[in-house]
């Protein structure tokens, strides 16, 4: 729905957008328009969120109108040819607050001017300075010289004054250093603003440098194809190779967010993308865990990929919290001891009771009854979350509690199979016929 | 099938959750009411009119399965005992509770037939007599607890079934009956 103008932008289930490489997100505002005057076709693109990033301009529909027919697009910064600055007349005090610039859009040679209208609380000046930092940094085309010739050709530091070398780094704070490749990024500016004597001498650290990134593009790739991998092979693969699966998966689990949201970048809309993002991310961490993890575990995942930019617990629970108002496919659920947990929507007691069922019915479990980690064994999950399930199933009546010096045992429900009016009967087939069956066998 | 003394269990005496108070409602009401029965059915057969907490009460402990009732279930089970009219608390720090399994109008009505069977209608009778004289051998009047069969009395006095008066030469009481 795009149209021809602008380029359809990919998100994900949650609602957040598909990055380039590197790409980092620098500024954003709600309930932004974007107009252009000259083109009779441009696409209606009205109150949605606008996100500047180092390479692109990106324009997302807003969530609630599920009548919009626009769909999020996206403009690359390297078509901007002139962003103009805002005009102080009276007329623009009565207006909402926008920004003006001319880009050349696909297809054709023309380049027109394209409004940015803020109907929002969003500040102008700051998003405009913005704007024309990253223009001018062309982080894009940093991005493909180094691809082309490797980082140490660079010589556009060489003159040693800061405002060159290499436009993304000007001045302090106008681009984020975050996630892994953000501490990779400062590293190398670290090494270019040293003397040239000791260029030299750390000629080798500075292709380990480059190796280290080409080291993380692997490690996405890998990623990638053993998540692919996992999926579709069923078969032919034996228990060592399933082993070292895992634990590649789980080292490249940690390897970072490129782009973590952060309050600085995001401002108001701070939770909200937040938000949006932990979703992205918890979805494989939830997978491997069987559906269901607990609040503390998601916490410390999460941190270790922003890597930098750490968020507190109040700010994960507030982007929790939220999923209530969108669609994404996990939710934030209490148990009744006050333990939160994060799980998928798909997730059902139904099928956990299932197997706990299973597990208390079988004849040692008859007699002995189970611990919260005799069923966190079985069920493959953490003990607390384990007791947590098991006290979910005892309030639902499946399972009841013995408490001895022995410790917390659960055992199945058999009180409900016990006729009050004769005390000595035992109906055929119930499940208290099978647990006296058991229980006399092994006095 | 496991027995305490002449007294035979239900199997779910052993059944390791039926000594631990179950906190959720339904298994909880199933649960007291199971001990309830156990306890008015072990009381009649053993002829045990005081319950202790603080005592050892053989129901409450299982050496089988090495489970014992904590004070606060004993307190829980006899409660509902006492909230139904089956038992009654002794003092007010609920340490002896007074096991009812005849209610008072129960007892008295047994106390009635015994005399009429033996011919009593216009004798005269001690307390401790018919607690354990020769003519209450047999019966479930004998060997009653005091305050109960008391208690029985004073509900057959109010009816004006007999009269209870203070003897002359002992502490006893005694009673004379007008049927």
């Amino acid at each position: 729905m795009a149209g021809k103008w602008l380029e359809t932008l990919q998100q994900t289930s949650s609602g957040r957008p598909v990055f380039l490489e590197n790409e980092i997100e620098c500024s954003l505002v709600s309930a932004v328009d974007l107009e252009c005057d000259e083109l009779s076709d441009f696409p209606s693109l009205k109150s949605g969120l606008l996100i500047l990033t180092t390479h692109r301009l990106l324009w997302l529909p807003p969530d609630s109108s599920t009548s919009s027919t626009s769909s999020a697009v996206s403009l690359p910064l390297s078509s901007v040819s002139q962003i103009f600055s805002s005009k102080k007349s009276l007329k623009s005090m009565f207006h909402s607050p926008r920004v003006r610039f001319q880009a050349s859009l696909n297809p054709g040679p023309r380049s027109v001017a394209i409004t940015i209208v803020m109907r929002g609380k969003g500040d102008c000046d700051a998003f405009l300075g913005k704007f024309w930092e990253n223009w001018r940094a062309r982080a894009w085309e940093k991005e493909s010289e180094s691809t082309r010739s490797g980082r140490g050709g660079d010589s556009q530091s060489g003159s040693g004054s800061a405002n060159v070398s290499g436009g993304l780094y000007t001045r302090e704070g106008a681009v984020r250093m975050v996630g892994v490749s953000g501490i990779l990024r400062k590293e190398q500016e670290m090494w270019e603003s040293t003397d040239k004597s000791l260029q030299e001498a750390f000629l080798d650290l500075n292709a380990l440098m480059s190796k280290a990134k080409e080291m993380v593009m692997l490690a996405e790739k890998m990623r990638q194809k053993l998540l692919t991998g996992s999926n579709s092979q069923t078969g032919t693969t034996n228990d060592e190779e399933m082993g070292s699966k895992e634990e590649m998966q789980d080292w490249l689990l940690s390897v970072g967010i490129i782009s973590p949201v952060t309050k600085e970048s995001a401002g108001a809309l701070y939770h909200q993308q937040l938000s949006r993002q932990l979703a992205d991310f918890v979805r494989i961490p939830l997978e491997r865990a069987g559906g269901m993890m607990n609040l503390i575990d998601v916490y410390c995942l999460f941190n270790r990929a922003r890597g930098t930019e750490l968020i507190s617990p109040e700010d994960l629970l507030r982007a929790c919290s939220l999923w209530d108002k969108f669609d994404v496919p996990v939710m934030l659920r209490k148990f009744d001891s006050g333990v939160m947990v994060i799980q998928n929507k798909s997730h059902s007691d139904e099928e956990v009771f299932a197997r706990i069922k299973a597990l208390v019915t079988k004849p040692d479990a008859l007699r002995t009854g189970i611990s919260p980690s005799d069923a966190a064994m079985t069920l493959g999950i953490a003990p607390g979350m384990a007791k947590e399930h098991l006290l979910t199933a005892e309030s639902k009546g499946l399972l009841c509690r013995d408490i001895s010096p022995d410790g917390f045992r659960f055992y199945i429900n058999l009180f409900a199979d016990i006729n009050t009016d004769d005390v000595y009967l035992i109906k055929d087939h119930s499940m208290y016929a099978t647990w006296v069956r058991v229980a006399s066998a092994s006095s | 099938m496991q027995k305490l003394g002449d007294f035979k269990l239900p199997h779910f005496f052993n059944y390791p959750p039926y000594f631990t108070l179950q906190p959720v409602r339904d298994t909880r009401n199933k649960q007291v009411q199971l001990w309830k029965e156990l306890i008015l059915d072990y009381c009649r057969t053993q002829k045990i009119f005081v319950v202790g907490l603080e005592e050892d009460f053989p129901l409450f402990s299982n050496p089988v399965v090495e489970r014992s009732l904590s004070h606060e279930a004993r307190e829980a089970f006899l409660s509902a005992l006492v909230s139904e009219g089956r038992a009654e608390w002794l003092d007010k720090g609920h340490r002896k509770c007074l096991i009812l399994w005849h209610r008072i109008q129960e007892w008295a009505d047994i106390i009635l037939s015994f005399v009429k069977d033996n011919g009593l209608e216009d004798s005269v009778m001690t307390v401790e007599e018919i607690r354990s004289g020769t003519e209450s051998r047999g019966t479930e009047l004998h060997g009653i607890d005091r305050t109960i069969l008391i208690r029985a009395l004073r509900l057959l006095e109010q009816k004006g079934k007999l009269a209870i008066f203070k003897g002359t030469s002992t502490d006893d009481e005694g009673v004379k009956f007008s049927l």
